[in-house]
């Protein structure tokens, strides 16, 4: 498995000040032609991993291959990797052209050539006609554009986006995750992507490290990775979450019996400590049925509307259920079925399958 | 939803109450308010700077083009002068002129400074007016024989050139003083032609001045680029603390820190004497009363102006530039030509021209500095202004001095762009 890995971080660790490890033992193997998404909240030590594997921060303990070799005492400009940056870094006194000239003038390739590869990968990214422009006359996604199709032009293997759209809106956001997703998978290129935003994570990714706290809370694909979240943060970061926290009563093989106010709470056991121990229950929103009759499910409860809020293509109600009155609860908006009003009392019910007991 | 309902109506409202072309004096009239708010609030400085600042330097530059001393002093003397043709010698009524109004001057005892301030342009006025008035006072000279009592006296009254040269002084408004300041002279046949080779000295000086300038900004530029570079780069405590050391001397006064220059420099000072307690030299070193004095004085000085723009300027160099070169594999020497060089330009043009200007005009330092060969234009216009009193000349020097560095910037604009220029 380690011999076929073309990026691989092994027990790395970073410290800026020498009393505080900003990545604690960061461990990540990274196959060729992969779409890795380092995720997490800022200050958890995503993008210093990046900087790492880029060269521009120093590691101060463990080792970072690419390609078998060792690249801890490589500089930057010699390690060949393709960089995106938040703010684009497009040199603002070049034009368009210059801009992705730059990396094929510093190689030396004859001047057809480099005239050849710009208008192509102008077209690539649909900005022929601003060839001649400067990087300032250029809107926010055009920018962003640029910055990709330089960091691109030199056909390098491994390219890292450092929250490359942050700085777009959101419809212009999604577009350019297709993108990026398209042009990453036609040519093939490996990808390593640092970001905060979780559907881009989601949406984009072959397998996502979800990080906090300078630790990898879980590394997986992006269904395993919302479907089977292996700790409470990673269950609460990655899409809407309900969490209850209740005391281990019993363990039964794959599940466990945790009481949570007065009632009992049938869960799968995850990531629990032994019996007594607490623990957080994690519920997804639309894995919650309303009305339902008792027996149709493992767990059945009694709770209280508390507030209706519209969504538009689906209702939610916040409901108070066993002592917590942030419970929520996603409802599909059907024609012809008769939204529940605030201040009714109702039964919920779930599954064990969709209850899962984490650390607390 | 509910929103849509309670907007669209006040919409209308307003639109019904303000038709389109109400809207521009509507809008003029609550500016206005606010313009007449703001323009009060510069008054103070407007009526300070109109008072003391731009009079002031506006009369400086009027004086340059003033030529008083014959039209005030010798009238009608200076108008007939100026209907005279100029093609061959004055007539018998200008001649009785200028003998009566010598004469007069004589008895108010003004002839000597009248004399004396003519001379600065016509070498020789001040003896010929004192011979004349001495010769026609002990003589009583008979109506229509001026014209060969004042050449008997003095026989420069027959030669055109002498004339040429008074009617030149003539008009209240002239260029004598630029031409003065340029080294040029106008000839006994009314052209413009370069003074005698000793005594040519603005020119020169002039040059020499631009030159050290010039020198002073490279020095500067050499100096503060890479103590800019590390102040921009190094963590915010250390820069700041490093700053402080840069500002220092610039919050110390002028004078000060020039004489703590004397203080190291003179022969027995504190670097000759270590010098020569190390064994390195016999002699004492000029280090001091000449050029070399002035240019590291007044290098020291204006380091400051070179360091802060350019600082402010580096410091807004986002980093991701030289790391986006870096990871398209560009080594760092030619990061820094290719990108951050053009990058921080800005700062090390608006430093340039702010030294460049400030070191032309500079006076004090090399003035205590500077010795002999080290003066430059500034030394000169003090003198004239002081010492010389010649004010309308020292005004003419001063102005020339303004056009150049006025040139000089409207060049920067064109090559550099003013807009490139970023003082922090």
């Amino acid at each position: 498995m380690r011999t076929e890995s073309f990026v691989s971080f092994r027990n790395v660790q970073k410290s800026y000040d020498g009393e505080h490890l900003v990545v604690k033992n960061f461990n990540l193997e990274i196959e060729q032609g992969e779409f890795v998404t380092m995720l997490g909240p800022s200050g958890s030590g995503k993008t210093t991993c990046l900087m790492m594997l880029a060269g521009f921060e120093t590691v101060t303990h463990g080792q970072i291959c690419i390609d078998e070799k060792p690249v801890n005492d490589i500089a930057p400009q010699k390690r060949g990797i393709g960089m995106v940056f938040q703010n684009y870094a497009l040199f603002p006194h070049m034009t368009i052209e210059e801009n992705l000239a730059f990396p094929l003038r510093v190689r030396k390739l004859p001047r057809q050539d480099i005239e050849d590869r710009v208008r192509k990968s102008l077209d690539l990214v649909a900005l022929g006609q601003f060839a001649k422009r400067m990087p300032a006359q250029l809107s926010g996604g055009q920018k962003q554009r640029v910055a990709l199709a330089r960091a691109l032009i030199f056909e390098p293997r491994l390219v890292l986006m450092d929250e490359p759209l942050g700085a777009l809106d959101k419809q212009l956001r999604e577009q350019m995750q297709y993108e990026i997703k398209r042009l990453s998978k036609q040519l093939g290129i490996t990808v390593v992507y640092v970001t905060h935003d979780q559907t881009e994570a989601l949406t984009m990714s072959d397998r996502i490290a979800v990080f906090n706290d300078g630790i990898v809370q879980q590394l997986a694909n992006p269904s395993d990775l919302y479907e089977k979240p292996q700790t409470a943060f990673v269950a609460s970061f990655i899409g809407e979450n309900n969490r209850l926290k209740g005391q281990i009563i019993e363990r039964q093989e794959r599940y466990c019996q945790v009481r949570v106010g007065e009632h009992l709470v049938k869960a799968l056991a995850v990531n629990i400590h032994p019996v007594s121990s607490t623990t957080t229950l994690s519920i997804r929103p639309e894995r919650v049925q309303i009305g339902a009759r008792p027996g149709e499910y493992d767990n059945h409860m009694p709770a209280r509307i508390e507030e209706i809020i519209y969504h538009g293509d689906h209702l939610r109600a916040r409901l108070k259920l066993a002592g917590n009155d942030e419970f929520i609860v996603k409802m599909v908006n059907t024609a012809g079925h008769a939204a529940p009003q605030a201040g009714t009392c109702i039964d919920v019910g779930w599954s064990a399958d969709d209850c899962r007991a984490l650390d607390a | 939803m509910n929103n849509s309902y309670t907007v669209s109506p006040m919409l209308e409202t307003v639109s019904e109450t303000l038709p389109q072309g109400d809207l521009k004096s509507s809008l003029d009239r609550a500016e206005r308010l606010n313009k007449t708010k703001s323009l009060l609030l510069v008054v103070p400085l407007l009526a300070f700077i109109t008072v003391f600042f731009l009079l002031p330097i506006g009369a400086m530059l009027l004086r340059s083009i003033q030529n008083p001393t014959l039209s005030t002093a010798m009238p009608q003397t200076a108008a007939a002068l100026a209907n005279w043709e100029g093609t061959a010698l004055p007539d018998e009524q200008l001649f009785a002129t200028v003998g009566h109004e010598i004469l007069a001057l004589q008895e108010a005892r003004q002839l000597d400074s009248v004399g004396s301030d003519l001379n600065r342009v016509m070498g020789d006025a001040k003896s010929l007016m004192a011979r004349t008035a001495r010769g026609l006072a002990s003589k009583v000279v008979v109506p229509g024989a001026f014209n060969t009592t004042m050449t008997g006296i003095d026989k420069r009254w027959g030669q055109i050139g002498t004339w040429m040269q008074l009617k030149k002084m003539a008009p209240a408004y002239s260029a004598t003083n630029y031409l003065a300041a340029l080294d040029l002279r106008y000839d006994d046949q009314g052209k413009v032609v370069q003074q005698p080779e000793s005594r040519r000295i603005y020119v020169s000086i002039l040059i020499k001045t631009l030159m050290v300038a010039l020198g002073i900004t490279a020095l500067c530029m050499i100096l503060g680029y890479p103590l800019a570079y590390m102040l921009a780069t190094l963590p915010a405590k250390t820069s700041n603390l490093l700053m402080v050391m840069v500002l220092l001397p610039f919050w110390t006064s002028l004078l000060v820190r020039t004489s703590a220059w004397m203080v190291i420099l003179q022969s027995n000072g504190v670097l000759n004497s270590t010098l020569n307690s190390m064994g390195l030299i016999n002699q004492p070193l000029e280090l001091m009363y000449n050029m070399f004095g002035t240019v590291i004085a007044m290098t020291h000085i204006l380091l400051p102006f070179m360091v802060l723009p350019m600082f402010s300027v580096m410091k807004s160099i986002d980093t991701t530039y030289t790391r986006a070169a870096h990871s398209m594999g560009a080594s760092s020497f030619r990061t820094f030509v290719q990108i951050y060089f053009p990058l921080s330009l800005p700062g090390l043009s608006a430093g340039g021209i702010l030294v460049f200007i400030l070191a032309t005009g500079y006076y004090i330092t090399p003035a205590l500095v500077g010795g002999r060969t080290g003066q430059v234009i500034s030394n000169f216009i003090a003198y004239h202004m002081q010492t010389s009193l010649n004010w309308g000349l020292a005004a003419a020097i001063a102005s020339i001095l303004l056009m150049i560095v006025l040139v000089l910037y409207w060049i920067y604009d064109r090559v550099v762009g003013i807009n490139n220029m970023k003082l922090g």
